[in-house]
């Protein structure tokens, strides 16, 4: 899918994307020469049919996990199926209460992984602690918005 | 009106670049495979003929003359191949792109989804509640996907996969493995399993899947008390699908209850036993260039 700004026949850009948490996904995309902007809105089908295919609108921030579609679309999986090491050598950054109580609402099977997620996020960018402030940070900035 | 170009027609950098991510996906199959000499798919056209004994035992066989072996486990939503060979779950350790699968007490590296989920869980996803169908298939194939891709498979000699009852994911199999050294055809010897296992078959042709072989399971009864075989099933399915597919019987087993209960316990010693000379005639199919001998040209 791709949007062509016909007032200027330039491909938009994708901006941003938002994903409200209700299975919706809103994307931006923005014309280069014009800037008129324009928003896809997605409903819970499409949305789904998307992530179904274990690609992300607006392109990968993160690299590809191992099991990531498998982790992040099953339901009923053990809590203890991954053992998940850090990707990042060297110090690893601590979880401050409030962050640690916002990573145990993460469904159990995914957790780990998303837990290394944010984990390295930090630590290349010698962030000591990991806050909630962090998290929201890190969401904005990897489009980790489902996380 | 303005002409307006064309989705082929821009050339501007794309972002997202979906399709570029999907060919990712696939080169991440490509790469993991590239140290995995032959790929070769277990079916069946029918639940119930003990296809995934029949791969247990394939691949204790293999590893048991010294074959580097892998099993898939791609019957995702009835795993029974990894208990088979003794493997309960355990946490799998994550390193940076992959996961390390565990190795039965026979050498043979294994993954299911049986190692993934809760005990009785059946396999589920968090989705909107409605149309459901649309996207299920892609989920499933995006799980097989990275049981391909993302699993530390190493060097292997062999990757047997454990494919589900029917036909239809052996397409999906197909496209993720283009390589695919061809597939092992399982039956019962009766009429009904016959006709079903035939349509696999057809199937595997028209993907363009080579056949090399037949295994025929339950080929009578073998007494736990005096060990002689007596009848099961009426038929001659193996033999006839044997010829259908032009590829050899690799093996006739009889259905044993002693060997059955040492399998569901994980022992798989049997099995193996019985099934090594199967492996060593598919051994013998695949040859040493990946390519079995006396490859059917696709048909037209």
């Amino acid at each position: 899918m791709k949007f062509l700004c016909i007032e200027c026949d330039r491909q938009m850009g994708f901006a941003e994307r938002e994903l409200p948490g209700d299975g919706t996904l809103a994307a931006v995309f923005t014309c280069p020469a014009c800037s008129r902007s324009v928003a896809m809105l997605t409903n819970p089908m499409e949305t789904q049919l998307v992530a179904s295919l274990g690609v992300q609108i607006g392109g990968r921030t993160v690299p590809e996990q191992p099991f990531e579609l498998t982790r992040s679309t099953v339901e009923g999986g053990r809590a203890d199926a991954f053992n998940d090491a850090p990707a990042q050598a060297g110090a690893r950054p601590v979880w401050d209460d409030a962050a640690r109580e916002r990573l145990s609402r993460v469904p159990s099977f995914v957790r780990g992984m998303v837990q290394r997620i944010y984990a390295d996020y930090a630590a290349e960018r010698q962030i000591a602690v990991i806050t909630p402030e962090v998290m929201d940070t890190a969401r904005r900035e990897l489009g980790l918005e489902g996380m | 009106m303005k002409r307006i170009r064309t989705y082929n027609q821009l050339t501007e950098t794309d972002r997202s670049d979906l399709l570029g991510q999907v060919a990712s996906q696939r080169e991440r199959v490509t790469a993991r495979l590239s140290s995995v000499e032959h790929v070769v798919a277990v079916v069946s056209g029918k639940g119930g003929v003990g296809k995934s004994l029949v791969s247990a035992g394939l691949a204790a066989a293999l590893a048991r003359s010294g074959r580097r072996v892998g099993l898939l486990d791609a019957d995702l939503h009835g795993p029974t191949a990894a208990r088979m060979l003794g493997v309960r779950a355990s946490s799998l350790a994550v390193r940076d792109d992959e996961v390390e699968p565990p190795v039965a007490a026979c050498g043979v590296r294994v993954m299911s989804s049986d190692l993934l989920l809760e005990e009785t869980a059946p396999l589920a996803w968090r989705e909107p509640g409605h149309e459901r169908f649309v996207w299920r298939g892609t989920l499933v194939a995006g799980m097989l996907r990275e049981f391909l891709a993302d699993v530390a498979w190493g060097t292997l000699d062999v990757l047997l996969v454990d494919m589900p009852p029917g036909s239809e994911r052996l397409d999906t199999l197909v496209e993720l493995v283009p390589g695919l050294a061809g597939a092992v055809v399982v039956t019962i010897p009766s009429e009904a399993s016959y006709r079903a296992v035939r349509r696999a078959l057809e199937a595997a042709r028209s993907a363009h899947v080579p056949l090399l072989g037949v295994v025929e399971n339950m080929a009578g009864y073998r007494c736990g008390s005096c060990r002689a075989d007596g009848p099961l099933f009426q038929g001659d399915a193996g033999e006839r699908l044997s010829r259908d597919a032009g590829a050899p019987l690799l093996a006739r087993i009889p259905f044993d209850p002693a060997m059955q209960s040492l399998v569901d316990q994980g022992d798989v010693a049997s099995a193996a036993m019985a099934l090594g000379p199967a492996a060593d005639a598919l051994v013998a199919r695949l040859g040493s260039s990946g390519e079995p001998a006396g490859r059917e040209e696709p048909r037209a």
